[in-house]
């Protein structure tokens, strides 16, 4: 518990973030974020993956620069020009990934960086070293070779590099994601030694419990937004249950200008219109597999899949709509047999996807919007004859298609990447929504968007449904699920933990099944 | 000067925007002239000397200029072979040993076939063998790449050493002509080649080269076949969730890329050389590469540069005959002018951004 350390109080910040924007082609990842970092303190910056919290440390240590706001640097504005010059402010970062050279030995490491035509001087280097991490009761063996060390001790090693070049400010991002428990105490006793020397520590993650442990200033990421802080004061005056319940509420909370929850009505006709039983698909190395998924979406019924991000989202999507083979289990789409079918025969007999990511896999950002908005029906009539462009048809219709959804681009000939991503998800939607759609696999349809695009799109999703179609809402947002689903379930490690129908008490019990209680 | 609003002036930025890219090709291009001028002055050679009789027997005289434009025949299927691939995002980069060894198939066969066949059918029998042996030897590398993800860089590579090797196999051993002491195939007579166009020596083969090199682009850019191959080269994670099947198209891109480069082969042994020798390799797979580049894989951009290329390349050995200036020179000349335009681009990417910020 870090609640009985004497801070320095009132002493100003070292560093201070004002109305910090970030933007990728597409998506903001950090929308005026403010933030200010004092001496002395854990300052936890907690959010879900694609909170904008990589973004956020990337423009603190050089590696990318702001579109928008300052950053103050004791109290001067000063623009953060690469990790060099980060350095040399006294801002160390401790990057998730290691960032050692595993073949050299510790004294190497830490010696790189030097003079290119002096010769480190390894001896003086010891002494530094002693000097550095023997007060903060660290052992370091500088001649061991990096790969012998375990990864917490290679993350002391990171650690004493930036404390070496007098780091002031020490990020640490994800630091505790490949540790051992016992790893992660220590590491949380060594940041306390550390801010009781005076450094200022921002620490990184998505866990909540880390976040109450360490933190002396807690502040909490959604979607690029800042959506909270809880200053080291009233952080002392709450017991941890409290504590953790006022984050749960930051993280998953409404925030000011979320649109009303307007759920739509149920079609008349209420059979099961898309209908998926035992899907089982086997993990990769790098995604989670599906266990036993089973699920039923009525006409005009929205169903809502909460969870943590990561936890089989994307795979069960891609399974429904054919980019990825399940090892076993049915799809049956109003009352046709999808299995066996691969994408482009999902799509035809009515079976859509709307892919959270966009650029990477949704459009081809170098393609016109014209061609884009077609990507999926590449080859047919009337757009293609006998496989020949018809360049007329195309643009007719892809004008049509930018009325109909307000699609703002300076022309059908665009290269859809110049879009906002509000403009590229239109297209999307569009594209999704071509005559035919019976069902349609949304996936985090929000993700990167402004407010009035987010709100745009989710009433287009409850106008899908009020047509009768059936919609899976994947969504990390839980605020988003509660505001337009009939019934919302909760997907973790690749299962479905429990199905809540939406109404008093939802969100409650949907938080508690997100973080692994029992509803 | 671009303080222009978008909806406006688009045809005035349009314009400007062709006349920035006419200046970004043609600059570079001069500067590369003076770059490998200081070259050949290294060399003790007087460039303008060089430039002069370069372009004097590749362009000016009626001769050069015949024999400029029947270079071209190869070179234009070997350019369209390489556009399908680049297009679709695939290296192949494996053009001379597929070349070869459509040449030496062509060489082996249309000799014996035009004995037992009329001389149209014979030739064209000979041009798709040609064809299909380059497509089988491309397969390798296909398969690998579309079903195990092997890059396509290497193997392509490595099956043209074998490539180019094996042809030469083919011709000291296999198909060698018994009626003459040096390593050769038979040789398919003047007569029954290709017919040259009206009066000159230019070989029928460039009508067939133009052919081939516009159908490819039209193909690339007007039809769905195009656009699926395309948007595998573009974003192969786009053609997935699209339901395009990448390991087939990537098989197709293949086939397609080294049936052309091997017609090229056949074209070259049926229209102008009528045999393999032994030992030949004119390596045109790899000068062509910068050349698509330069054209940025636009088919009629690539007539033009590769009309250019030709142009050096029959020009250059003339000159390496009278000024002894290595043949070799005109690769020298086309990587500057490479290297030149990507820096010219670079240059232009940052006063772009620069502008904008």
């Amino acid at each position: 518990m870090a609640t009985t350390v004497k801070h320095p109080q009132g002493s100003p910040a070292i560093v201070k973030l004002e109305g910090v924007t970030k933007r990728f082609p597409g998506i903001v990842a950090n929308d005026r974020v403010d933030l200010e970092i004092h001496p002395g303190e854990v300052h936890v910056l907690l959010g879900e993956n694609g909170a904008g919290k990589s973004t956020l440390i990337g423009m603190l240590s050089g590696l990318q620069q702001p579109d928008g706001g300052r950053i103050l640097i004791d109290g001067a504005e000063v623009a953060i020009r690469s990790p060099s010059h980060a350095l040399s402010l006294g801002i160390g970062t401790v990057f998730q990934h290691n960032m050692l050279v595993p073949t050299l030995t510790v004294a190497q490491n830490l010696a790189l960086g030097g003079r290119w035509w002096e010769s480190p001087k390894i001896s003086e280097l010891a002494d530094r070293v002693a000097q550095i991490a023997q007060p903060l009761g660290i052992d370091i063996n500088l001649d061991a070779r990096v790969s012998e060390l375990s990864l917490g001790e290679q993350q002391q090693v990171e650690i004493v590099r930036a404390l070496l070049r007098d780091s002031r400010l020490l990020i640490l991002d994800e630091a505790t994601s490949m540790l051992t428990p016992k790893g992660i105490a220590e590491l949380g006793a060594l940041m306390r030694r550390l801010v009781e020397r005076g450094l200022a520590i921002v620490f990184i993650t998505h866990k909540l419990g880390e976040a109450a442990d360490f933190g002396d200033r807690v502040s909490v990421l959604k979607l690029g937004r800042k959506v909270g802080e809880i200053s080291p004061e009233r952080l002392r005056s709450l017991d941890r249950t409290a504590l953790v319940d006022e984050i749960v509420a930051m993280m998953f909370g409404r925030e000011a200008g979320d649109d009303a929850v307007s759920i739509p009505p149920r079609a008349a006709n209420d059979d099961a219109l898309l209908e998926v039983r035992d899907l089982h698909v086997s993990p990769t190395g790098d995604a989670p597999g599906l266990d036993a998924i089973s699920f039923t979406i009525g006409h005009g019924e929205i169903l809502g899949i909460a969870g943590i991000d990561g936890n089989g989202q994307k795979q069960l999507a891609e399974a429904l709509a054919g980019q990825r083979a399940a090892e076993r289990g049915s799809v049956v789409l109003a009352g046709q047999t999808l299995d066996g079918l691969d994408v482009g025969g999902r799509r035809q007999k009515g079976l859509r996807y709307l892919t959270d990511d966009r650029l990477g896999e949704g459009t081809v950002g170098s393609f016109p919007v014209s061609i884009n908005y077609f990507l999926k029906q590449v080859g047919e009539p009337p757009l293609w004859r006998s496989g020949v462009e018809q360049r007329g048809e195309i643009g007719k219709r892809a004008e049509e298609l930018n009325r109909q959804y307000d699609v703002r681009t300076p022309s059908i000939a665009t290269p859809i990447g110049r879009l906002s991503g509000g403009n590229i998800q239109k297209v999307l939607i569009a594209r999704e929504l071509a005559e035919g759609a019976r069902a349609v696999i949304f996936n985090k349809p929000t993700y990167g968007l402004d407010l009035a695009n987010t709100l745009a799109t989710r009433q287009r999703i409850r106008d899908i449904a009020s047509q009768g179609l059936a919609v899976l809402l994947i969504s990390t947002d839980l605020e988003e699920l509660l505001s337009m689903c009939h019934r919302i379930a909760v997907i973790s490690q690749g299962r479905l933990v429990g199905t809540v129908p939406n109404g008093e008490g939802a969100a409650e019990r949907v938080g508690r099944l997100m973080i692994g209680l029992a509803a | 000067m671009r303080a222009t609003t978008l909806d406006a002036s688009a045809g005035q930025t349009l314009r400007q925007d062709i006349g920035r890219r006419m200046a970004i090709t043609v600059g570079p291009i001069l500067v590369s002239l003076v770059l490998a001028g200081c070259v050949l002055l290294a060399v003790g050679v007087n460039p303008v000397a060089y430039y002069g009789f370069v372009i004097e027997r590749g362009l000016l005289s009626p001769l050069g200029l015949q024999q400029t434009l029947t270079r071209m025949a190869p070179l234009l299927f070997i350019a369209a072979g390489l556009i399908v691939a680049f297009r679709a995002g695939m290296w192949n980069l494996g053009g001379d040993g597929q070349f070869l060894l459509g040449a030496v198939t062509a060489a082996a066969s249309a000799p014996l076939l035009v004995q037992v066949l009329p001389g149209w059918l014979a030739l064209l029998t000979a041009f798709l063998m040609a064809t299909i042996v380059a497509t089988v030897w491309s397969l390798v590398p296909a398969l690998l790449r579309a079903y195990q993800g092997v890059n396509e860089i290497i193997t392509t590579l490595m099956m043209s050493f074998l490539g180019v090797s094996l042809a030469n196999v083919l011709v000291k051993l296999v198909f060698l002509d018994p009626g003459t002491t040096v390593p050769q195939t038979r040789t398919l007579p003047v007569a029954d080649r290709l017919p040259r166009l009206f009066d000159t020596t230019i070989t029928s083969g460039l009508v067939f080269g133009l052919v081939a090199i516009v159908a490819v682009h039209l193909v690339m850019t007007r039809t769905a076949f195009g656009l699926k191959l395309r948007t595998v080269g573009a974003n192969p994670r786009a053609a997935v969730h699209a339901g395009l099947s990448v390991p087939l198209l990537t098989v197709a891109v293949f086939a397609i890329s080294a049936a052309l480069i091997g017609m090229g082969g056949a074209i070259d042994i049926i229209g102008v050389q009528g045999n393999v020798r032994a030992d030949w390799n004119p390596a045109y797979g790899m000068a062509v590469i910068p050349v698509v580049f330069l054209a940025r894989m636009n088919g009629f951009a690539a007539i033009g540069f590769v009309f250019l290329l030709s142009v050096l390349s029959i020009g250059g050995e003339s000159a390496a005959r009278r000024l002894g200036v290595p043949q070799t020179f005109t690769l020298v000349l086309v990587s500057i002018v490479l290297i030149t335009l990507a820096v010219a681009e670079y240059l232009d990417h940052r006063y772009q951004q620069a502008r904008r910020a």
